[in-house]
């Protein structure tokens, strides 16, 4: 499950105000280099909640590879963001492509129910009496 | 294409000045190559000038006869801009049934836009421009002398290579006969050298004959004799590259390769697009939309399907490495009927494409136990010190509710613009399907239905829907209103989406013991069933 992912889930579960962000418990993550797609990132960005990708990064233990702030447009449009190893656009592609979380658990803020991530696919499915009504 | 090109200004200005411009890919730049030594200034305003009148020969595959036009339009709109699909004319050649694989086109761009079409599309044969037709070789010759010098010159010039390829619908050409058609084109004055493997431009004379109804044929009243230049051709080598007896990893629903990458183009797949599939299964429908380049996301209910496979090296992910495409972003276990996305997250999706389980082959399940709906026994609790290992038991699904999450689902993640593209049954009464039954949805306009015959009883549709109208509060509102009805009647909307009783259920016996369909009387003509 890549953090792009970990930012667009939330638990549903009964009990759950909203639910969001879940709290990222990770066993084993890993990396995969991903081909950059700088016009995706672009249009991804203002669906992204900032906070919520910063402290997933941090819980990984990266907390240098994002800003406190989240990019400008301008900035991941910059001349050269592609290729430079450092720009907010590797950066950002990175944190939401390349990292993959294969082992751990997302926990629901609210409830504390927690959602098994095995083999990078998160199964948010709900037992029968979490269902709301 | 380039903004500076005056052919795309003539037609986009005025409408949609913004409208995304869209890179040639490389092979339909490679295909168009025939067409490109001849866009010289001067050729290109002759070209500007006519453009407008041109009606390009379309030839179609003779199958999925329903899907053929909404395909041509959708690739328009992909590759035209905003608009485009729409602004795409049809009309027959005299005397060719609607079924015929012969239409004429008018396109909102020049003839690269007919190009790309062509060579993305899977039913398009190939887009020709028309230097003639008529009922006999005759009025053929007639027809391309009077067609205008300056068309086509530019295409007969002594240092280009040319091929004549004769085709025909619905008869047998032999060789010498083929030969002998290929001889009798002197009037026109090639000048070029022949290269038949790759040449420059190729040229297409069509016969059709004039059988009157024919088995599995459309009716074609008169012999009719086309020429043509080819613009475009549909690369349908993909096919057997994606077919799915080849393929790792399938399910008994897998999506067939070619209507896959139909919805693809139905649902506009294209680099750098988001597409989704709730009912991913073993994802035949988001391969298809990673080959065109795009992203995908899919979810599934059976953790089953989606994790484990049939093992380590059988799986989704072993299906997108068998082909070399970029995994998808993500898959998750999730239930369309309770989807995990946080509050607040919307239009994220370019396109949702589909094909939600109706309950003929495979029926729909959703989140909670069969405890909880009986409603006599108290709903079923989970002990706390068995949680972790839990199974959930799951519920079935409705059509009818699956298709409304569905619809809600779409409405809320998809952008403005995007598409919505999936499966709907429905039963034919009389013979035909009835459009009326098709869901509909506020935000929500349908731009194409087509239709595939799958037995007597019933056939599915393909629905594209176009996002229209933002998500509000009152849709959203409205929404989980009729949620709740689903919930509390759920038994009343089984028993009514219930279509696998419809369709495998004995025929009805009229009163003299016949049954009431008779399989005799099943037209030779086979129109959709192709």
């Amino acid at each position: 499950m890549r953090l792009l992912t970990h930012n667009m889930l939330a638990s549903n579960a009964r009990g759950a105000v909203t639910g969001y962000p879940l709290k990222l418990q990770v066993v084993k993550w890993s990396t995969k280099e991903a081909e950059p797609n700088p016009e995706f990132l672009r249009g991804m960005l203002p669906k992204i909640d900032w906070p919520a990708l910063v402290a997933a990064t941090q819980s990984l233990g990266l907390p240098e590879l994002l800003p406190e702030a989240a990019p400008t447009d301008a900035e991941l449009s910059a001349e050269g963001a592609a290729a430079d190893e450092g720009s907010a656009l590797r950066r950002l592609h990175r944190a939401l492509l390349e990292i993959h979380i294969e082992e751990g658990t997302l926990v629901c803020p609210d409830t504390d129910r927690c959602f098994p991530i095995s083999r990078g696919v998160p199964n948010m499915l709900l037992h029968e009496d979490e269902v709301r009504n | 294409m380039s903004a500076t090109d005056p052919q795309w200004f003539i037609f986009f200005a005025a409408s949609i000045p913004s409208s995304p411009l869209r890179p040639l890919p490389a092979a339909a730049a490679a295909a168009a190559g025939g067409a490109a030594r001849v866009d010289s200034p001067e050729l290109s305003s002759v070209r500007t000038r006519r453009a407008e009148k041109m009606w390009y020969l379309c030839v179609f595959y003779h199958r999925l006869l329903d899907y053929r036009r909404p395909e041509v339009q959708s690739l328009a709109e992909l590759f035209g801009g905003p608009g485009a699909g729409d602004a795409v004319e049809w009309r027959m050649p005299e005397n060719h049934h609607v079924d015929s694989p012969f239409h004429l086109v008018r396109l909102p761009g020049d003839e690269r836009l007919a190009a790309q079409i062509a060579n993305r599309s899977l039913l398009v044969k190939g887009i020709y421009e028309l230097w003639g037709q008529g009922t006999t070789y005759e009025e053929l010759e007639e027809a391309v002398m009077a067609y205008p010098e300056e068309r086509k010159l530019p295409y007969l010039t002594p240092d280009s290579t040319f091929k004549i390829v004769v085709d025909s619908f619905g008869k047998v050409i032999s060789f010498q006969e083929q030969n002998d058609i290929m001889k009798s084109l002197t009037y026109i004055p090639f000048k070029g050298r022949v290269n038949l493997k790759k040449p420059d431009h190729k040229f297409f004379v069509m016969e059709t004959d004039d059988y009157g109804c024919n088995n599995g044929l459309p009716p074609v009243a008169q012999r009719t004799v086309f020429f043509g230049r080819e613009v475009g051709a549909a690369d349908r080598h993909l096919l057997p590259t994606y077919q799915l007896k080849s393929r790792k990893y399938i399910g008994p629903t897998a999506m067939d390769a070619e209507m896959a990458f139909l919805m693809a183009n139905q649902g506009l797949a294209w680099p750098g697009k988001l597409v989704y599939d709730p009912f991913v299964g073993t994802g035949s429908i988001l391969v298809a939309a990673a080959h065109f380049g795009a992203m995908t996301m899919g979810a599934d209910i059976d953790i089953r399907v989606v994790r484990d496979g049939r093992g380590p090296d059988c799986n989704i992910w072993s299906n997108f490495e068998q082909y070399k495409l970029p995994e998808p972003l993500c898959v998750l276990r999730a239930d369309n009927n309770v989807p995990p996305w946080r509050p607040g997250l919307k239009e994220v999706f370019d396109a949702i494409i589909c094909d939600p389980p109706y309950g003929v082959r495979a029926g729909g399940r959703k989140s909670g136990g069969r405890k909880l709906i009986k409603g006599t026994v108290a709903p079923y609790t989970v002990p706390d010190e068995k949680r972790d290992s839990h199974i959930p038991s799951t519920a079935p699904y409705s059509l009818a509710e699956c298709v409304h999450d569905l619809l809600h689902l779409a409405a809320r993640m998809l952008v403005m613009g995007g598409r919505l593209v999936f499966f709907f049954p429905v039963v034919r009464e009389d013979g035909v399907a009835n459009p009326a039954k098709y869901p509909e949805h506020p935000c929500f306009k349908l731009v194409a239905s087509c239709e595939q015959i799958l037995s007597m009883r019933y056939s599915r549709v393909l629905l594209t829907m176009v996002k229209v109208g933002p998500y509000t509060e009152e849709v959203k509102k409205a929404a989980e209103e009729r949620h709740r009805e689903f919930r509390e009647n759920h038994h009343k909307w089984m028993e009514e989406g219930n279509l696998h009783s419809a369709v495998f259920s004995p025929a009805d016996q009229a009163a003299d013991g016949k049954p009431a369909i008779d399989r005799d009387s099943k037209p030779k003509y086979r129109g959709k069933y192709v």
